[in-house]
């Protein structure tokens, strides 16, 4: 099983390099990506530096393109396209039909991943793609049980990789249209969900309110810890209760199921966290590398250290963790 | 400019159902859409039920549309959606990338529903070489990126416009209403049943936000297009959408129908806002928050 890290910056390239990624994928800093954050992402020199010292030590990098542009907006994806490409990069992961038809056409030899953000979760999904595109590896959305994941590596045309850490989407990805009810932007049409600029922190008598374009996302009395507004991780009423409606703050972590994730065939693992600190991408490459070189090794006996979990859980949205639609019960 | 009753969203009494396709039969509606979109275990009509109010339909002069599941997970919804594209007696939207693959497979044209992402003219064109008849626009995006994919749009492909609805805004393995009633998907009582226009989810303020539909999030906004009607026109589009909420649905046809039909659509929108639940919104089709009200004048928006 390879591990897929993610990288915002190149103290964060060289943090998932250092600890044992087996692949690092970056955006460039505009809204090609679905991490179109400021301060974040690649160009130029920079970009440059990173394919160099991640070839030098022997791993991969992906270049994620996988927003869907609009028709006024198509040449920069094209060029981000071609930018990758010319700089010999392992691979392309995509989500737009265009992109990757304009990508399959232009550079017939370099390897296209199909981005989660495609929303596919069935092996005649994945033919469309690998049929119209010659994709060579599709990562699922975080839907699915893992009897369905294995159902599905079963009858795929290509491998499969599936997110093992990290912030959960709870719902299917590029598919999710919250944050542009609220706010105008989403991960589709912006590279990003619930944006910072629309985020308001407001003190109030008794706590803090959290709002996003004005719609009150959660309030957290005094001594309550206040998160960041994430639209699908707030406090709601429905009927008589206030409460977590769509999902707690929490993030996936499957190291209890790495050994089932081998045995039904699943060829990458994937950590979420472009937007996340060097620190974040050092610790969490650092514990998967271990856990998986575990698994491998010896999947019968392989058990989860509890140094491991906790490394995570303190990395994890509100402390917490949870194996999201893998484990049934869930849902 | 037609208009067409989209597949209905929520979980209806089998009656209510029935009832519902009678009326729509003596509607100004052109073109039905039928079909569970939402969750595979709302099984109250059973897919040959879906063909007989098909024929019934046909027969009173409509078009009909099968729609098929938007989310899949199960390999039984795979074999389900795989039996519904052999049936060739009705067209098919498809409302996820399995079913384009699928119905492309076997040389049938077909419609994307709005959970498609379609959204510049490279897309619309493959799709176009695979079979593609008509796509509805995804909600998401505004009049600009309409007016850029219908200059240059494929010969021989309709353009279907969301025009009246709660937002289909996500989908999730999670089922929210079971949730909200503290169960398990697995053991879900079919709550769904309890809500014929989803549950309502607000603010800790009391703002009415989102509606909780099974596995799916809607707006608790019922977007509507009413005033850009002759915009619509003018861009070329072929049809607009209607989607079923529990009562009012033909009184809003009837005004949309009108619409279709002037230029001066303010005094129609007056009437058609009082017959949505918790007010308009219409922001996604002049370029802003989907939740917002744009009033005015179309060229003001």
């Amino acid at each position: 099983m390879e591990l897929v890290c993610p990288a915002g910056n190149l103290p964060s390239l060289k943090a998932a390099v250092d600890n044992g990624a087996d692949a690092v994928y970056v955006g460039f800093k505009d809204d090609t990506n679905a991490r179109h954050f400021a301060g974040l992402n690649f160009s130029g020199r920079t970009f440059e530096k990173a394919i160099q010292y991640a070839r030098d030590r022997g791993r991969k990098v992906f270049v994620a393109i996988n927003t869907f542009p609009q028709p006024w907006g198509f040449d920069r994806w094209q060029s981000a396209v071609d930018r990758a490409a010319d700089h010999g990069v392992d691979a392309l992961i995509l989500a737009d039909m265009g992109v990757l038809d304009y990508a399959s056409t232009r550079w017939p030899r370099l390897r296209l991943h199909l981005s989660v953000q495609a929303s596919v979760t069935t092996a005649e999904g994945i033919r469309f793609y690998y049929e119209n595109f010659g994709i060579r590896r599709v990562v699922l959305p975080r839907v699915l049980s893992v009897n369905q994941v294995a159902h599905v590596i079963k009858e795929s045309p290509v491998p499969v990789e599936v997110f093992g850490f990290g912030s959960l989407c709870v719902m299917v990805e590029g598919r999710c249209l919250l944050s542009s009810y609220a706010t105008g932007r989403s991960p589709n049409t912006y590279g990003a969900c619930s944006p910072a600029s629309h985020v308001r922190w407001e003190e109030t008598g008794d706590g803090t309110n959290t709002r996003l374009n004005g719609v009150l996302i959660d309030h957290y009395g005094e001594g309550e810890k206040a998160g960041y507004p994430t639209l699908c991780k707030g406090r709601f009423q429905v009927g008589e209760h206030t409460f977590y409606a769509l999902e707690e703050p929490t993030s996936l972590n499957t190291l209890s199921i790495l050994p089932k994730l081998k045995q039904i065939g699943v060829r990458a693992v994937k950590v979420e966290g472009r937007q996340r600190s060097p620190a974040y991408v050092a610790q969490v490459t650092a514990v998967m590398r271990a856990a998986i070189d575990h698994c491998m090794q010896d999947p019968q006996g392989y058990r989860p250290q509890e140094r491991w979990m906790q490394e995570l859980s303190n990395v994890s949205e509100g402390s917490q963790t949870t194996l999201g639609a893998y484990h049934r019960p869930w849902q | 400019m037609k208009l067409s009753i989209g597949p209905i969203q929520y979980f209806w009494e089998r009656q209510q159902v029935l009832e519902f396709y009678q009326q729509a039969a003596t509607s100004s509606a052109e073109i039905i859409y039928l079909g569970e979109v939402i969750c595979s275990k709302r099984r109250l009509l059973t897919t040959d039920d879906w063909l007989a109010i098909g024929m019934e339909l046909r027969q009173a002069g409509k078009e009909v549309v099968l729609s098929s599941l938007t989310l899949l997970e199960a390999a039984s919804e795979l074999s389900a959606l795989k039996k519904l594209c052999r049936n060739d007696t009705f067209m098919i939207e498809a409302n996820d990338t399995s079913a384009i693959q699928l119905l492309s497979d076997a040389g049938r044209d077909f419609v994307t529903g709005p959970a498609i992402n379609i959204y510049n003219q490279r897309s619309l064109q493959l799709l176009a070489r695979k079979g593609l008849k008509r796509w509805v626009l995804p909600v998401e995006l505004g009049l600009d990126t309409l007016e850029d994919l219908q200059a240059r749009r494929p010969l021989g492909v309709e353009t279907e416009v969301f025009a009246l609805g709660r937002l289909p805004l996500a989908y999730s393995a999670r089922c929210y209403t079971a949730r909200s009633h503290n169960l398990p998907k697995d053991d879900c009582q079919f709550k769904c049943l309890d809500y014929p226009d989803g549950r309502m989810l607000k603010t800790r303020e009391d703002q009415a936000f989102l509606i909780l539909n099974g596995i799916q999030t809607q707006s608790a906004l019922t977007h509507q297009v009413l005033r850009l009607v002759p915009e619509l026109k003018a861009l070329g589009v072929d049809v607009l959408r209607i989607s079923p909420q529990s009562e009012d649905t033909f009184r809003i046809i009837d005004i949309f129908d009108a619409a279709r039909r002037t230029r001066h659509t303010a005094p129609l929108e007056e009437a058609l806002v009082k017959l949505l639940p918790l007010g308009a919104c219409n922001g996604y089709l002049v370029q802003q928050a989907g939740m917002n009200y744009a009033s005015g004048a179309a060229d003001d928006l």
